[in-house]
């Protein structure tokens, strides 16, 4: 007996340094795979914000224009929407550049500056019909090409015929620069602008607000279906074959690819309910049913994890099976709910496939003002600009994907803390 | 372990697998063993030993039979239960005596695969009709587990709930009175008059179990289920609970299941002996534990079953 016990501590202890050389080998996998994780995320998000970066700056240009009277209303009518504001900034651009001849070196000059810039100028004869007559120095947004050109996206160095600006126009714009003429500021037209085929002119209010009301619609929808399919499931529903069926079909819906959700809101809501193209209603219909499936069983697990002994103590002082629900299950498994349907809402925020599919991957300048408005949403803003082929669309891609980035993290974050808060011990 | 094999060999000789007894093998670790314990109840016959009936019966069992799908956890238990009387539930694990509590309060309802024959009354009233709603009768028949599970709630929110549901305090003041009194009666009141605002589940041990208690008497049942209460407690806390329920049996019947025969013996009047689903024996407390007349009683409280 004594014998073999000292057998069998030798052997444990011959065996020790290979069970920590394992250990060690499985730490270290452990390790080497976060590593490789972080690495992946952290050049991700670095070549995202070094191309986007720049897409929240704009170079301005500063013109001295000359409101005359004689180019806006040259029958002594001023008429906004027919004048010619592009020729007050034509007038301008010869004044700075007064050796500049030969109608298309001129065309070369006027393209320095974007399309914009006559809005502009409309827009503050509007406010102030007073300025006509009057010379005003403004900043006017260059276009795009100056603007890849003074970031930095275009190289002067090159030859002439490989960038889309000829050394004529490289020429003025170290002149304008010289001159102090010439700035780099923030670029609010990103945040207030619907899509443009300019660059310099488009922003994602119109993807933005396409998405805040399919989220709304989304939202709206999915939580009290969801809650309220869980709850019956998880609390009333009589165990059988039919419930054994739904729950196995609600697991294979949160697989199916969202792609086929897209393709059954065409069928339902466009083809068979006559309900309008590319509205944030329909959008926020697909998402729903997209979502549904996340919801409810984020939502069952959630009333999974209520302590049985909490409903057997209601059931014993006599509450029915609603109050059991409501007063006791509901309250201790809600946390659970709304983190999950935050992650449910934040798979739909970055959902682009279902919606190219019901017609929101139209090209839509106006931002909707409504649910039944045209409109597109985030993401897919994102792919329409990926592949625009003017080279300032790309870090306005970059820059759209960082403001989405930020949007999901706001989220996840804001699910995080609800469940902190809300958590309550027992 | 070694032990009650011997003996029961010695007993059993001859036995051979008559009763379906698979289901319960897995709750004992010897499933022969098991096997030749239900032959020796059948050999000593089905019937009950001792006196089932009592003086003044408020809930009475007929016949009571439940089976949890194929499984027959309770074999045609028959049980007067007397008014303001303590009864203690006693047998080894998986004897059915928790099961049969639950009976009481039809607490079986909700799991699905049980189902429950017979008759069981409670002051004249047949309790499984399809006429008597189970929140009513819960109300009348409270209970007691045997984990104190009090709500994440505040303590006076804990107690204020029955009465809450039930509508039994018209206003605010009657329902501080009720919660107060409850308290008292459960001897929690000096404890916790100061932070009933706090959560129940920040009590310990023993005085979330009397919280819990407390919660059962304010809703004013007249009988009272008690499933092993003192099981996850100190001796003193345990202690306490055995008091508590010594006083409230002035004015509640109390049915309380327990593995402790010291505390069998301390609280109840009468004892009921459970084995393998079956009822073997009642009697007067002093008498089970110290003139049993079933065999199976007397191993069981001299400690060879259990």
């Amino acid at each position: 007996m004594r014998a073999s016990r000292k057998n069998s501590r030798e052997i444990v202890e011959a065996g020790l340094a290979r069970r920590r050389r394992k250990e060690a080998a499985f730490r270290a996998s452990g390790m080497l795979a976060t590593a490789v994780g972080v690495i992946f995320l952290g050049v991700f998000f670095a070549t995202l914000v070094m191309q986007g970066a720049s897409a929240f700056k704009q170079t301005f240009i500063k013109l001295d224009v000359e409101m005359s009277a004689s180019v806006l209303a040259p029958d002594g009518k001023l008429d906004l929407a027919y004048a010619d504001f592009d020729g007050l900034v034509r007038n301008a651009l010869r004044k700075e550049f007064p050796d500049v001849s030969g109608r298309s070196e001129r065309r070369e000059l006027y393209r320095l500056v974007s399309i914009a810039a006559g809005y502009q100028l409309r827009d503050m004869v509007a406010a102030d019909p007073s300025l006509l007559g009057s010379t005003s120095t403004i900043w006017v947004p260059a276009s795009s090409n100056v603007d890849m050109l003074i970031k930095g996206n275009i190289d002067p160095e090159i030859d002439e015929s490989l960038r889309p600006i000829n050394d004529a126009q490289v020429a003025w714009v170290e002149s304008l620069q010289e001159n102090d003429r010439l700035e780099t500021r923030f670029n609010t037209a990103l945040f207030t602008n619907g899509d443009s085929r300019e660059p310099e002119l488009a922003g994602i209010r119109g993807a933005l607000m396409g998405s805040f009301y399919m989220l709304i619609v989304t939202v709206a929808l999915a939580f009290p279906i969801g809650v309220a399919a869980a709850i019956y499931l998880e609390e009333f529903a009589p165990r059988s074959r039919w419930s054994d069926l739904i729950e196995v079909n609600i697991n294979n819906l949160a697989a199916v690819p969202s792609i086929v959700f897209g393709l059954l809101g065409l069928a339902v809501f466009i083809n068979w309910m006559a309900l309008p193209r590319s509205a944030p209603l329909v959008g926020g219909l697909v998402l729903s049913l997209l979502t549904l499936p996340v919801i409810i069983i984020a939502s069952r697990a959630a009333i999974q994890s209520v302590p049985p002994s909490i409903r057997e103590a209601a059931l014993g002082l006599g509450a029915s099976k609603m109050q059991v629900v409501f007063h006791h299950v509901m309250p201790l498994a809600l946390p659970g709910m709304l983190t999950g349907t935050i992650i449910g809402m934040s798979r739909a925020l970055g959902e682009s496939a279902p919606l190219l599919m019901i017609g929101m991957v139209a090209f839509i300048v106006d931002v909707p003002g409504g649910f039944t408005d045209p409109a597109t949403a985030l993401p897919v803003q994102v792919y329409l600009w990926a592949d625009s082929p003017e080279r300032a669309f790309a870090e306005r891609t970059s820059a759209a994907i960082i403001v989405l980035l930020g949007f999901l993290l706001i989220m996840n974050l804001a699910a995080v803390i609800i469940r902190k808060r809300m958590e309550r011990k027992w | 372990m070694t032990e009650t094999k011997i003996t029961e060999e010695k007993a059993m000789p001859e036995a051979g697998p008559v009763e379906p007894a698979g289901e319960f093998a897995a709750q004992k670790p010897n499933g022969a063993a098991a096997r030749k314990v239900v032959d020796r109840v059948t050999e000593f016959g089905e019937e009950t030993v001792g006196e089932v009936r009592c003086e003044n019966p408020f809930v009475i069992s007929e016949n009571v039979n439940v089976y949890y799908g194929d499984n027959h956890a309770i074999r045609d238990v028959t049980l007067e239960i007397g008014r303001s009387e303590v009864i203690a539930l006693i047998g080894p694990s998986g004897c059915g005596k928790s099961t049969y509590l639950r009976c009481l309060n039809r607490m079986n309802d909700s799991i699905e695969s049980a189902r429950v024959t017979g008759t069981i009354t409670l002051d004249g009233r047949d309790i499984y009709s399809s006429d008597l709603d189970p929140v009513a009768l819960r109300a009348r028949v409270g209970m007691v587990f045997q984990k104190p599970n009090p709500f994440p709630k505040s303590i006076y929110d804990n107690v204020a709930y029955g009465p809450r549901i039930h509508g039994l305090a018209a206003d605010r003041a009657e329902l501080d009175d009720i919660v107060h009194t409850s308290l008292d009666r459960a001897g929690l009141l000096k404890e916790v008059k100061d932070r009933m605002d706090e959560p129940g589940t920040g009590l310990s041990g023993g005085q979330q179990q009397r919280l819990c208690i407390a919660r059962t008497i304010a809703v004013n049942p007249e009988v009272i289920l008690m499933d092993e209460p003192c099981s996850a407690l100190d001796p003193i806390a345990t202690a306490r609970i055995e008091d508590l329920i010594d006083e409230l049996s002035e004015d509640y019947t109390i049915v309380i299941v327990t593995h402790s025969m010291q505390q069998a013996a301390r609280v109840s009047r009468r004892v009921a002996y459970f084995h393998l689903g079956r009822l073997v024996e009642v009697d007067e407390t002093d008498k089970i534990f110290t003139n049993p007349q079933h065999k199976l009683t007397e191993d069981y409280i001299t400690g060879r079953i259990g």
